[in-house]
């Protein structure tokens, strides 16, 4: 938002809304370029690289003659420019075609993987931020000292070290040495076949079942890729928390606080702190919307079944349909993330609301 | 100070590692005593109807899910056994071949199985027309003539005649592969979709394709529960069964691609059998009290082969020099230890006819003076196509540097499978390593593939081997139609001794060995053991102490 659109809003009630009506309208048009943009450049990425999308349906060791059938009835012997005007035209009616490696609509493969990644990274984000504030907050206000060195190292592993890295030796220490965890899965075989999800979030669903004994199992599943997901964005909020917080320590009031004599505390975690809030939302909801689409490598490494592994299984079998489908899917959620925070951030922002 | 963050930090990760220990205690992971798990890479599974799969893993799960009219015999691979078939007699002519079923036999549905069940079996195979229906389509047989071909004389009498005197035994071991598996015709046809007729098919309706994908209508051992795409393949024990039942109630094929993650979950007990280990983790699990090892060749080869598009690659000294310029030795000894065997020649053992003798030992002296004789004494540069994944990457690396000490320099170009697949297939490579499965039990699979080619132009339809790499031999292609025909056994097998010799002398073919099938598996498990194809790792004499 410009300076200017920020004092207008300020100034009349109604201007505000009309403000963030016409930002919204502004906001669906890039959200739809975006989108267009993102159905090209899959589209045609996927029909250019080297491997033939035919494998996917037939497998490596289909005759010559089957292969040319398929190829004619998969359409992809008709012009590029005609393949992606019929793919839009699908995809417009929310039909993404058939997966053809589960045989499903991709659309239903989606909704069945997408509860297991908004699971990870829900109790992932959770684990970040119920640690990486506080964390941020102490390493501002003790600045240079040792917590604050401490923190930014820790900060500085979660960034640069690769999370599959990291995600291996959690399993060779936790799973395989310790046995605290359980197996790469989201459930152990005895229950995957026997319990049956409602939602598809296996933690809500055993709890709403009572199934005791399956919530527990569950959990030791998720447990440690979600703690992983939780350091790793552990480190991007508590590093923009630190920021913020300097920020906010920093300014005017805080002093005439001191000055009133208002104990440290409440300084800290009631003034500054509610104040670094609003872009902290922006920080955590971005850190999410991050680990929705970023967490292919952990749900690789975790067998977990979400839409990064989904994602991935599709490129190494070449099946496009399900690729295009997942990663348009993948850029909604970014898409509608980005637009929630920035509503959020209008909402909450001090500035905005003095109208 | 470096030294005390370090500490710091050790320390609040020992917290943390403390922390969770409150939140979960250990507990020893048990698979239940009535289920078999395995740890397997499932991924290249697209479909379990046995008239279109035709991956690996599908022939796996077939076999323990389907029954067939005759079955290999694992006692003499060279023969076949009855399945649902009790006998069977072939004309005189050499033409019909006549089987009768086993009294009394159920589909898992339980449906009763008739002949008429085989015929359907055999009418939607060929009128599907799908990647393994030329295993049936070689013997004449089209949608045209089908039902003339395959029929039901009787409710358990069968015929099936051919176009030519073939082999018996070709055309028997061409029945025993998975294509040929019996459908319940009753519970298909309750599944039928319909379709448009087109050019290309012409019948209106897709004989239970879609259904079957992930269905199943079966009688073996075990019934197909569910398959997930990428995930798990769940059989359950079918109490129908005719002959003895499966002694474990559930067998779950989870899919696992990487050895240590195999070998992780094995050690913990979460997996009962590991099935893609590598050379390292198998000698980890082999030294582990409470696990053991087992091992069966396979029918796949591993080779490189050479694109004759390449001049350079078509000098016939050049493709005998590449021959030794393999360390076949510290390949056995490293990167195949356990996973594979030296094998020269394109019938695997166990195979009519395969030749065990490998000729080839790494002789950089004497590629030398072959490349000088092709008027290359300083060698040359060219490429690989390599999909990335063990053994290929090694085996290329290790091949790399045994060429580069006769001055051929290999520029390996690292690829996802399906990328190298699709070049390959297009003829656009240079140098190719890869594996080459049998498509059914006899040697005439890999004979076709290996020396034959009918059309090397570029729109020939016949993609063999030979094609891909544009090796043109109309005399070795006769020769090999020839071994088809001939009904003597032991004469047959002499005309595959000398086609392996031919492609041994002449080839653009390096094959270096054949696959070691191995898994991994804990030792209260009884009766496991791997078969000699794909299709005959039985899970049915499983069972657990």
């Amino acid at each position: 938002m410009s300076v200017a659109e920020n004092q207008a809003a300020a100034g009349r009630g109604s201007a505000r809304a009309v403000a963030i009506l016409s930002s919204l309208g502004r906001f669906l048009v890039i959200a739809i370029t975006t989108y267009l943009g993102l159905l090209a450049v899959t589209f045609f990425i996927g029909r250019v690289i080297p491997i033939d999308p035919v494998l996917a349906v037939l497998g490596d060791r289909a005759p010559a003659a089957v292969v040319e059938r398929t190829r004619r009835e998969m359409g992809l012997d008709l012009p590029l420019i005609q393949q992606f005007y019929i793919y839009v035209k699908n995809a417009i009616h929310g039909d993404f075609g058939t997966s053809v490696l589960t045989t499903n609509p991709v659309m239903t493969d989606i909704r069945r993987a997408f509860p297991a990644t908004i699971e990870l990274a829900t109790l992932g984000t959770l684990i970040g931020a119920v640690l990486g504030v506080p964390l941020g907050v102490l390493a501002a206000v003790r600045r240079g000292s040792l917590i604050d060195q401490i923190v930014r190292i820790i900060g500085l592993i979660g960034y640069s070290v690769p999370i599959f890295w990291l995600g291996l030796l959690g399993l060779v220490l936790f799973y395989a040495k310790l046995q605290w965890v359980a197996f790469p899965a989201r459930l152990d075989v005895v229950y995957e076949y026997t319990f049956t999800p409602i939602t598809g979030f296996y933690l809500l669903d055993a709890a709403m079942q009572g199934q005791w004994d399956v919530f527990y199992d569950a959990y030791r599943h998720i447990i440690l890729p979600a703690s992983l997901l939780g350091y790793f964005s552990l480190a991007y909020i508590s590093r923009m928390t630190r920021s913020f917080m300097l920020n906010e320590l920093a300014q005017e009031y805080i002093v005439a606080a001191r000055a009133k004599g208002l104990s440290e505390t409440r300084i800290i975690w009631g003034h500054a702190l509610r104040n670094a809030a609003v872009p902290m939302v922006t920080v955590i909801a971005l850190s999410y919307a991050g680990l929705l689409e970023g967490s292919v490598l952990t749900e690789t490494v975790f067998s977990w079944p979400g839409i990064g592994l989904y994602i991935t299984n599709s490129l190494q079998n070449a099946d496009m349909n399900a690729v295009l489908g997942g990663t348009i899917i993948i850029g909604s959620v970014f898409i509608g993330i980005n637009l929630l925070s920035d509503l959020l951030y209008r909402l909450l922002d001090p500035r905005t609301k003095a109208g | 100070m470096m030294l005390e963050k370090f500490a710091q930090r050790s320390r609040s990760l020992l917290a943390g590692a403390a922390m969770s220990a409150l939140l979960v205690s250990p507990a020893f992971a048990v698979t239940p005593a009535d289920t078999l798990v395995e740890g397997l890479a499932i991924d290249d599974i697209i479909s379990m109807d046995p008239g279109e799969a035709f991956e690996f893993s599908t022939a796996e799960v077939t076999g323990n899910t389907y029954d067939l009219l005759v079955r290999l015999d694992l006692s003499d691979t060279s023969k076949v056994k009855g399945d649902l078939a009790q006998s069977w007699t072939v004309s005189d002519d050499g033409l019909t071949y006549t089987f009768k079923l086993k009294p009394g036999l159920k589909f898992a549905s339980g449906n009763p199985i008739t002949a008429a069940d085989v015929a359907y079996t055999f009418e939607r195979v060929v009128k599907l027309d799908k990647s393994p229906a030329f295993i049936i389509e070689q013997f004449g047989i089209s949608g045209d003539n089908v039902a003339d071909k395959a029929k039901a004389v009787d409710g358990t009498t069968f015929q099936f005649t051919v176009d030519k005197a073939y082999a018996p035994s070709f055309v028997l071991n061409c029945l025993s592969a998975s294509v040929g598996s019996v459908v319940d015709s009753k519970l298909v046809k309750e599944h039928v979709a319909a379709v448009t007729p087109s050019a290309d098919y012409k019948y209106d309706n897709d004989f239970g394709n879609a259904w079957l994908k992930t269905g199943y209508a079966g009688s073996g051992r075990f019934k197909l529960r569910e398959w997930r795409a990428n995930e798990a393949v769940v059989l359950e024990r079918n109490d129908n069964y005719y002959g003895d039942k499966a002694k474990l109630a559930r067998v779950i094929y989870r899919n696992m691609k990487e050895s240590s993650a195999q070998r992780l979950a094995l050690e913990a007990g979460d997996i009962d059998v590991a099935r893609n280990l590598e050379p390292n983790d198998l000698d980890a699990i082999a030294k582990n009290a409470d696990l053991t090892t087992t091992s069966a060749p396979k029918g796949t080869v591993y080779y490189i082969s050479l694109n004759q598009k390449n001049p350079t690659l078509a000098k016939p000294e050049v493709r005998q020099a590449f021959k030794y310029l393999v360390d076949y030795d510290a390949l056995a000894s490293t990167i195949l230890k356990g996973i594979g065997e030296i094998h020269q020649s394109f019938l695997p053992k166990g195979d009519l006819g395969a030749v065990d003798d490998n000729p080839f030992k790494l002789d950089v002296a004497k590629a030398k003076e072959l490349l000088a004789k092709a008027g290359l004494p300083d060698g040359f540069k060219v490429t690989m196509d390599v999909r990335t994944g063990q053994p290929t990457t090694g085996m290329a690396e290790s091949i790399q540097q045994t060429l580069g000490q006769a001055g051929i320099k290999l520029e390996i170009i690292p690829g996802d499978g399906k990328q190298t697949l699709t070049k390959y297939r297009a003829r656009n490579h240079d140098i190719y390593i890869g594996n080459w499965g049998q498509d059914y039990f006899d040697p005439n699979s890999n004979a076709q593939t290996f020396a034959s080619n009918p059309d090397n132009s570029d729109a020939g339809k016949s993609h063999t081997l030979a094609w891909r790499n544009s090796w043109d031999i109309p005399e070795l292609t006769k020769e090999t139609e020839a071994a088809l025909l001939e009904k003597d056994a032991g004469k047959r097998a002499d005309m595959y001794k000398d086609l392996q010799q031919k492609i041994l002398d002449t080839s653009p073919f390096v094959i270096i060995h054949q696959q070691l099938e191995v898994a991994g598996l804990r030792k209260n498990l009884k009766g496991f053991a791997l078969g000699p194809s794909f299709d005959t790792n039985f899970v049915g004499p499983v069972s657990k102490e």
